[in-house]
């Protein structure tokens, strides 16, 4: 691994920057280089936005938007309908979409090319299951993490504990331990 | 021992305050600089420093209240951005004028009107000749590193100036990145206790700050004072060179980067120094001769230094993100303009105005920019000075 650059797309209130900042601070593991920053438009509640991470072995000096990104994670599947998730991307980019909907389905509509990988979870569903929220950035990372391979679940659970014990009760961090990881379990390739 | 942490810029500038414990801390929030006041008020209510945090009603009164704690005796720090800095304008002078060594951390915001809260340089540019001394810092890391510096640089014997500490508005002051902690007890060690000079509270031996001075003295006194800041940078130096012993991280007056091969070469303050290196380190791969260099002590400005630095370059783009209204050029260009001025063979120098009010400054804009001093040097001729890029014209 040299460099990893994801794009998260999602709407405001769904806990996206969230998942990034959990992300990077789990791929620190190893003496890894971390980004996570999100694109900061007028702060609302269900307006679409982006975040990034990059993680590297070397030092990270740039500091600008993901232009190219290597993953794009769609949090919210409505937003697939409005704007272009696989803008900037290359001919090996993955897609990691939150959504009930086939994978051939999805491939189709975003007009995937062959050689791009395409993985599909549910994870509003998961969250629901688990945490009786849609929230779906815990089932996210956990499928990110399956599909980028950065990091072990168990470093990763260890972190979701750490950044949830802060706010949260200690049922709702047990909810989002269980979401991670069947959210890793789940996603799938289509 | 060193701790490795993912953190935002704030957080780590909140964590080095946190290790320093000033003596006192005044601020009023203003986006993006608010999270970091927030972070340490949080200490202080939670009693993990003795700092004794007081919060007002506005940044002029925040800077008051820390010009008189500083000249009671105090170590004091504060932090501000964009109109916050405005505000304070009165004070600053007051501040410098009087010697006070405190340090502030000036997290970089576009100024009003229109309103914007995101980054670019002019509210720290707008106080360049305030007498403050400016540290600039690419990332996270070098801003929490500067912050520490910062109370030395401020506090030494030789100088006693307020300095200020500069990073990018969200693009680092709320971004997560990898950063070293360094362990609280070398931070400490390292400032060392507050020595505090002609200090108010010292009743027995009653001082004067700030007196009438007419025609009869005034510039003589700012004559005198000038003389002061030609101190600094041996200061920084070797603040510099303690700091590297407990840290491992070298610091200079600025950072230089392939530059001493460089045909052509980008000057630029801050995170978007960052992104340039990456595209530097791209067009040295197709075997062009391209370098950088990036002020880190910006008031005083090193004049000898970096036009030493410069000089043997063809054709040089100065990047300013702030701009200056009524024809003249951007802040920084003027400087490195000067600072090459007395030598006789000298390269053509372009000023390219980028990322104002948090425009995004992208790999594409460092080589567009470094294209056009390409055909500066095949020419020998520059079609316009100044220019703006990654605008919508």
């Amino acid at each position: 691994m040299k460099k990893v650059e994801i794009r998260w797309h999602g709407r405001g209130g769904q806990g996206t920057v969230t998942a990034a900042k959990v992300f990077a601070d789990a791929c620190l593991s190893g003496g890894r280089y971390v980004q996570a920053f999100p694109e900061y438009g007028p702060e609302r509640a269900g307006a679409p936005l982006r975040a990034y991470n990059r993680i590297s072995e070397k030092e990270l000096r740039m500091h600008c938007p993901v232009s190219h990104p290597d993953v794009v994670v769609v949090v919210d599947p409505t937003l697939i309908e409005g704007i272009d998730v696989t803008e900037g991307t290359k001919d090996d980019s993955a897609f990691i979409i939150n959504s009930s909907k086939d994978p051939a389905e999805l491939r189709k509509k975003l007009k995937l090319k062959p050689s791009q990988k395409l993985f599909v979870v549910d994870a509003t569903k998961i969250a629901i299951d688990c945490f009786g929220r849609p929230m779906p950035n815990s089932p996210m990372v956990g499928a990110l993490n399956r599909v980028t391979g950065l990091v072990d679940l168990e470093t990763l659970l260890e972190d979701v504990k750490k950044s949830f014990g802060k706010k949260f009760a200690q049922k709702i961090i047990d909810g989002n331990l269980l979401a991670v990881k069947r959210g890793y379990e789940e996603v799938k390739e289509g | 021992m060193t701790k490795v942490v993912a953190v935002t810029g704030n957080e780590a500038v909140a964590n080095a305050f946190r290790q320093i414990e000033p003596d006192v801390c005044a601020a009023y929030p203003i986006t993006p600089q608010t999270e970091l006041m927030q972070r340490f008020a949080s200490f202080v209510s939670d009693g993990k420093v003795k700092t004794e945090l007081i919060l007002v009603e506005s940044e002029h009164s925040a800077l008051s209240a820390c010009v008189g704690a500083a000249a009671a005796g105090g170590r004091v720090a504060t932090a501000t951005s964009s109109q916050g800095l405005a505000l304070m304008w009165e004070i600053l002078f007051i501040t410098s004028g009087m010697r006070l060594p405190v340090v502030m951390a000036v997290v970089n915001r576009a100024l009003s009107a229109p309103i914007n809260i995101h980054c670019d340089h002019s509210d720290a540019m707008g106080a360049r000749d305030s007498g403050w001394i400016q540290l600039w810092s690419e990332n996270a890391q070098e801003a929490y590193d500067n912050a520490i510096q910062a109370f030395r640089i401020a506090e030494h014997m030789d100088i006693r100036l307020p300095v200020m500490v500069c990073y990018d508005g969200f693009i680092i002051s709320h971004s997560i990145e990898r950063i070293e902690y360094l362990d609280d007890d070398i931070v400490k060690n390292f400032v060392g206790e507050y020595k505090p000079l002609y200090p108010l509270l010292d009743i027995e031996n009653p001082k004067s700050y700030g007196p009438l001075i007419l025609t009869d003295l005034y510039m003589e006194v700012r004559r005198a004072h000038a003389e002061v800041y030609k101190k600094v940078p041996q200061v920084v130096l070797k603040v510099a060179e303690e700091f590297e012993k407990i840290s491992g991280r070298k610091y200079g007056l600025f950072e230089t980067y392939r530059l001493e091969d460089a045909e052509i070469g980008l000057v630029v303050l801050n995170s978007a120094a960052g992104t340039a290196k990456d595209v530097v380190d791209e067009y040295r791969d197709k075997g062009i001769k391209v370098g950088l260099i990036k002020p880190r002590l910006f008031r005083p400005f090193p004049y000898g230094e970096i036009g030493d630095a410069l000089k043997h370059l063809k054709a040089v783009c100065v990047l300013d993100r702030a701009d200056a209204f009524g024809g003249s050029f951007g802040p920084l260009y003027l400087d490195i303009a000067t600072s090459l001025y007395p030598y006789s063979i000298k390269p053509a120098l372009i000023n390219r105005i980028y990322g104002l009010g948090g425009r995004d400054f992208m790999p594409e804009h460092v080589a567009y920019v470094i294209e056009e001093l390409k055909k500066i040097v095949e020419t020998g001729k520059v079609e316009s000075f100044k220019e703006y890029i990654g605008v919508r014209e």
